[in-house]
């Protein structure tokens, strides 16, 4: 495909042929060979020939292929004449990510590192399949859905501090645990309060390097060396039943004829079915925000058992990065309520932005980065910029470049453990299929990723996380 | 040949599925989806199921079919060891599927070792030449 370069790391595809706007790519010149090996900017044009798509679709640093969207797909829809689309929002709906700051430094813990992970494994379901973590009821289900992180506060595992430090304060109010199938409940109930397999993970990591003093500091990181736990996962097999659910539903209502890709199917915002999905999506954002708060509450236990006192242990920020949402943009000559979707990709707001809790205001909201098993993560802060260049988004991730299986062949699970130790970096998994599948050689480079974003302008970087522990699913 | 295989695929899975007919093509495909997760080889026959679906066209067909394979097992952790016998039959509105499945209830006892999110459209193809096959792309 025929790109025009606007700068250093800006390319556009121009608007031709069915396309209703452009659309940009951020990526350097050794991103963009990667994108252009798959099919993502195929998938990017197919977005942009969507009805009542706005001014410019984005694709962000880290795209690869998807389902529909491209991965790293970023696109704003008329509030009233635009449409929603599962395949513009993923199967793992509120995939995301959640950074809790401690008070202990890489010394403190030194010793208890083992036992910590072991304790925090014990407790956290990690893998495939059957959970039975959080036993509950289907009302008591239903009750998380519509009111996410208040119904974690209200049930002892949040507090309201937390709340303010999630994205939509932990709850998206527009869910709708009626427009939700029996068999996503189903899948839903014995999940909950667990992390999953693939690339999702649990880490304890210290600050590396600090880049912005000021922003860190406002983001409660003060010291190299202090201690951090990320946790990536999302909606697990409710998410997924959600948007498989939906598409089916879409298909039958409407019919796809006429769609570059079936993946692309759609409701206008303001029929009945669209309104439905966006319902079910929000219980969805709301599961996951209640699965990470869960098991943020367990890693607090798991300190406080095993070094005495989880004291200090304050939620840095808590981001969604596969999510569909009516925010205000500035387009053309005024302010706007429109849908943005952002598919592998995160909200990157600059100060100012009244979604922003107010502790941040001043200096923009925190945007947590993860990196692939064994390599740093990375916390940056949105920017003005991006609001004019992304619609308010970044990247989310490294971003898969060799297929699982070429992963498995290439990758052993005993000789990766091996590295990593050697690296200082504990391991604990429940599976070794899963540990070369994950392997950091099969991601592109988060720093390169990162580097682009912060190049750009739509995510400064803030500091820098390495790996101390690693539990994967 | 053999009833399955694997094909490259970046971010995900994708299997093509063989069959002398599209029931045994379809039969295949939930051997391919559940061998990602575990050995449907060495997973003992003692639980029967019944399935029963529908789809407006194949593709729908063979999508809803596997998820419904994938929602027994994390709803029930029923492990598929063998489809005994699978019917599609065309109605005025589409397809209908029933499908008869052996397998066994995860107990602990067996290893499951991946995870899969969803079925998708992605590079769906449903062949009906000389001899029958379905693609599947997984989202892993």
């Amino acid at each position: 495909m025929e790109l025009k370069r606007i700068n250093s790391y800006t390319y556009e595809f121009p608007k031709c042929g069915d396309m209703n706007i452009p659309f940009r790519i951020y990526a350097s010149a050794e991103l963009l060979e990667k994108i252009r090996q798959d099919k993502t900017l195929q998938q990017a044009r197919n977005m942009t020939c969507l009805p009542g798509i706005l001014q410019t679709a984005y694709v962000m640093p880290d795209a690869h292929q998807g389902y529909g969207f491209p991965i790293g797909g970023v696109a704003a829809f008329d509030a009233k004449r635009g449409i929603i689309s599962p395949g513009g929002v993923g199967y793992d709906i509120n995939c995301g990510v959640r950074l809790l700051k401690t008070e202990y430094t890489v010394e403190d813990i030194g010793p208890h590192r083992k036992k910590l992970l072991e304790t925090i494994f014990g407790t956290v379901p990690a893998g495939v399949g059957r959970g039975g973590a959080t036993p509950m009821k289907k009302g008591d289900f239903l009750e998380v859905c519509a009111r996410g992180g208040q119904w974690a506060v209200e049930n002892g595992y949040a507090t309201e501090e937390d709340l303010e430090r999630t994205e939509e304060n932990g709850r998206m109010p527009e869910a709708d645990p009626d427009s939700l199938s029996s068999r996503a409940i189903e899948r839903g109930i014995p999940q909950l309060g667990t992390l999953g397999a693939g690339n999702h993970f649990l880490e304890i990591q210290r600050v590396e390097r600090i880049y912005d003093r000021d922003v860190a500091l406002a983001f409660g990181m003060h010291d190299e060396g202090q201690v951090m736990v990320m946790i990536h996962c999302g909606s697990r097999g409710f998410g997924h039943q959600v948007a498989s659910d939906y598409i089916h539903w879409m298909e039958n209502e409407l019919g796809h004829k006429g769609l570059p890709d079936r993946e692309l199917i759609n409701a206008p915002i303001e029929s009945k079915l669209g309104k439905r999905y966006y319902g079910a999506m929000c219980a969805a954002v709301n599961y996951a925000f209640t699965n990470r708060q869960i098991i943020a509450h367990r890693v607090r236990e798991a300190f406080g058992k095993v070094m005495g006192s989880s004291e200090g242990m304050s939620q840095v920020y808590d981001v969604c990065h596969n999510v569909a949402k009516m925010e205000r943009h500035r387009i053309g000559g005024g302010t706007r309520q429109v849908c943005v979707h952002r598919k592998g990709a995160t909200r990157s707001f600059g100060p100012g932005r009244e979604e922003i809790p107010e502790v941040y205001r001043r200096v923009g909201q925190p945007v947590l980065i993860p990196g692939s098993m064994g390599t740093a993560s990375y916390v940056l802060v949105g920017t003005p910029e991006a609001e004019k260049l992304s619609f308010g988004s970044t990247a989310h991730g490294a971003g898969r470049v060799m297929s699982r299986n070429q992963a498995r062949k290439r990758f052993k699970a005993e000789k990766i453990a091996r590295e990593l130790d050697h690296r200082g970096i504990d391991l604990m998994s429940a599976s070794r299929k899963c540990v070369s599948e994950e392997a950091s050689g099969a991601y592109k480079d988060v720093e390169e990723v990162v580097r682009v974003s912060h190049e750009v302008g739509i995510g400064r970087m803030v500091a820098r996380l390495r790996p101390e522990g690693v539990i994967k699913g | 040949m053999s009833s399955y295989k694997f094909l490259e695929h970046t971010a995900d899975a994708k299997f093509r599925a063989f069959g002398d007919s599209l029931e045994e093509a379809f039969g295949n495909a939930a051997l391919a989806l559940v061998s990602l997760m575990w050995k449907w080889q060495r997973t003992k026959k003692k639980t029967s199921k019944r399935i029963e679906v529908a789809g407006r066209d194949l593709h729908q067909l063979l999508s809803v079919y596997l998820e419904e394979v994938l929602f027994l097992f994390e709803s029930e952790g029923f492990l598929l060891a063998a489809v005994e016998r699978l019917e599609i039959e065309e109605g005025d509105e589409g397809y209908s599927l029933r499908a008869w499945l052996q397998g066994d209830l995860d107990d602990g006892e067996y290893e499951v070792y991946g995870d899969v999110k969803a079925i998708t459209y992605n590079e769906m193809r449903v062949e009906m030449n000389d001899s029958c096959f379905v693609q599947v792309v997984v989202d892993i």
